[in-house]
C-alpha cells in the first residue's frame, strides 16, 4: 500500500458514500448538493492519478456549471424544501439491475488486473494534454465545438416557445390543449413566458 | 499503485448510477444519476490512460466532460419544458404514445387506398 493506494481508498469512499446519497436521500436540493461532494471526491482521484489537467476541468466544469445548472433545474421545477416522499418508484428491480451491472464490471476488471502494481506516469499537465490534443485529436476537437454549437442552439429552440411556431395559427384541436392548476385549458406553447435557462 | 482500486470505485460508481436512473421518478434526479454514470466512464479512461502511460484517455476524459455539460444543457431545458407543459416532472406520468396523436393529416380511410392502388 502506497500514499498514492491510501488516498484513492479515502477519496473513494467520500465519492461512493456521496454517490449513494445522491441516488437515496429525499431531499432534491441535497441530492445536488451530495453530487458537489461526489465529484469533488472524484476530481481528488484524477490528482493522485496524475491528471492534472482533468481535474481542474472536472471541477470547473462539473461543479462549477453542470451541479449550477442541475440547482437551477431544481428550483425552476419548483421542488420542495423539505423531504418528499415520491422520489423513488419500486427499489427491487433498480436494486438488482444496478448490482448486477456494478458487480459484472467490477468481476471483469478484477480479474484482469488482479493486484498488479504499477508506477504512475508523469503528471497529465496542460502542455502534455495540450500537445496530445492538437497532434492527433484535433479533428474530434473542432467537431465537438460545433457539437457543442448545436446543443447551444438545440437548448434555445427547445426552451424558446415563440421559435419554431408556426406564422399561420392553425387551429387548435382539444389534443394540443393542456389544462393548467386553475382547470383553464392553456394553449400548447403560448404557457409562460421565458423560464428557460 | 493498484489500478484495480480505481476500477473497483468506477464500476460500484456506475452501478450506483444505473439504481439511482431506474429508481428515481423526478427527472432532475434521473440527470444527476446520469452524471455519476459518465463520471464512473472518466474514471476509467482516467486509470486506463495511467496504465497505459499514453495521454490519450485524459483526451477523452475532456471530451467526454465537454459532452457532459452539452447533454446537461439540452436536458434540462427539455425538462423545463415538460415542466411547463406539465407542471409536474415526474417521468412516470408522460405517456409515450400521447405526441404521436398530432392533428397533421386525415387518416386515409382503407377503402380509398385500396381504391388509389
Amino acid at each position: 500500500m502506497t500514499v498514492a493506494d491510501v488516498l484513492l481508498l479515502a477519496l473513494g469512499a467520500v465519492t461512493l458514500g456521496a454517490g449513494l446519497l445522491v441516488v437515496t436521500t429525499r431531499h432534491v436540493v441535497r441530492a445536488g448538493l451530495w453530487l458537489v461532494v461526489a465529484l469533488g471526491g472524484l476530481a481528488g482521484c484524477y490528482l493522485v492519478l496524475g491528471a492534472e489537467l482533468v481535474a481542474w476541468v472536472q471541477v470547473l466544469l462539473y461543479v462549477g456549471a453542470v451541479v449550477v445548472l442541475l440547482l437551477f433545474a431544481v428550483m425552476l421545477t419548483r421542488a420542495p424544501i423539505g423531504p418528499s416522499h415520491d422520489l423513488d418508484r419500486a427499489r427491487w428491480p433498480a436494486l438488482l439491475i444496478g448490482f448486477g451491472a456494478g458487480g459484472g464490471l467490477a468481476a471483469l476488471l478484477v480479474d484482469a488486473y488482479r493486484w498488479t502494481v504499477l508506477d504512475l506516469p508523469p503528471a497529465g499537465t496542460a502542455a502534455r494534454l495540450g500537445e496530445a490534443v492538437f497532434r492527433e485529436w484535433v479533428l474530434p476537437f473542432e467537431v465537438l465545438s460545433v457539437l457543442l454549437l448545436a446543443a447551444l442552439v438545440g437548448a434555445i429552440v427547445i426552451s424558446r416557445p415563440d421559435v419554431g411556431a408556426s406564422r399561420t395559427p392553425r387551429p387548435r384541436s382539444a389534443a394540443e390543449q393542456v389544462p393548467d392548476d386553475t382547470g383553464q385549458p392553456v394553449p400548447l406553447g403560448g404557457a409562460g413566458r421565458g423560464g428557460g435557462e | 499503485m493498484h489500478p484495480v482500486i480505481p476500477y473497483l470505485l468506477a464500476s460500484s460508481l456506475f452501478g450506483i448510477g444505473v439504481y439511482g436512473v431506474l429508481a428515481r421518478r423526478n427527472a432532475v434526479l434521473v440527470l444527476m444519476a446520469v452524471e455519476l454514470m459518465l463520471n464512473a466512464v472518466n474514471l476509467v479512461l482516467v486509470t486506463a490512460d495511467a496504465t497505459l502511460r499514453q495521454h490519450t484517455g485524459q483526451v477523452f476524459t475532456l471530451f467526454v466532460i465537454v459532452l457532459a455539460a452539452a447533454e446537461i444543457g439540452v436536458g434540462l431545458a427539455i425538462v423545463l419544458q415538460l415542466y411547463r407543459l406539465r407542471r409536474s416532472v415526474i417521468t412516470d406520468s408522460i405517456d409515450a404514445a400521447e405526441g404521436t396523436a398530432l392533428p397533421t393529416a386525415e387518416p386515409v380511410p382503407a377503402a380509398d387506398r385500396v381504391e388509389a392502388r
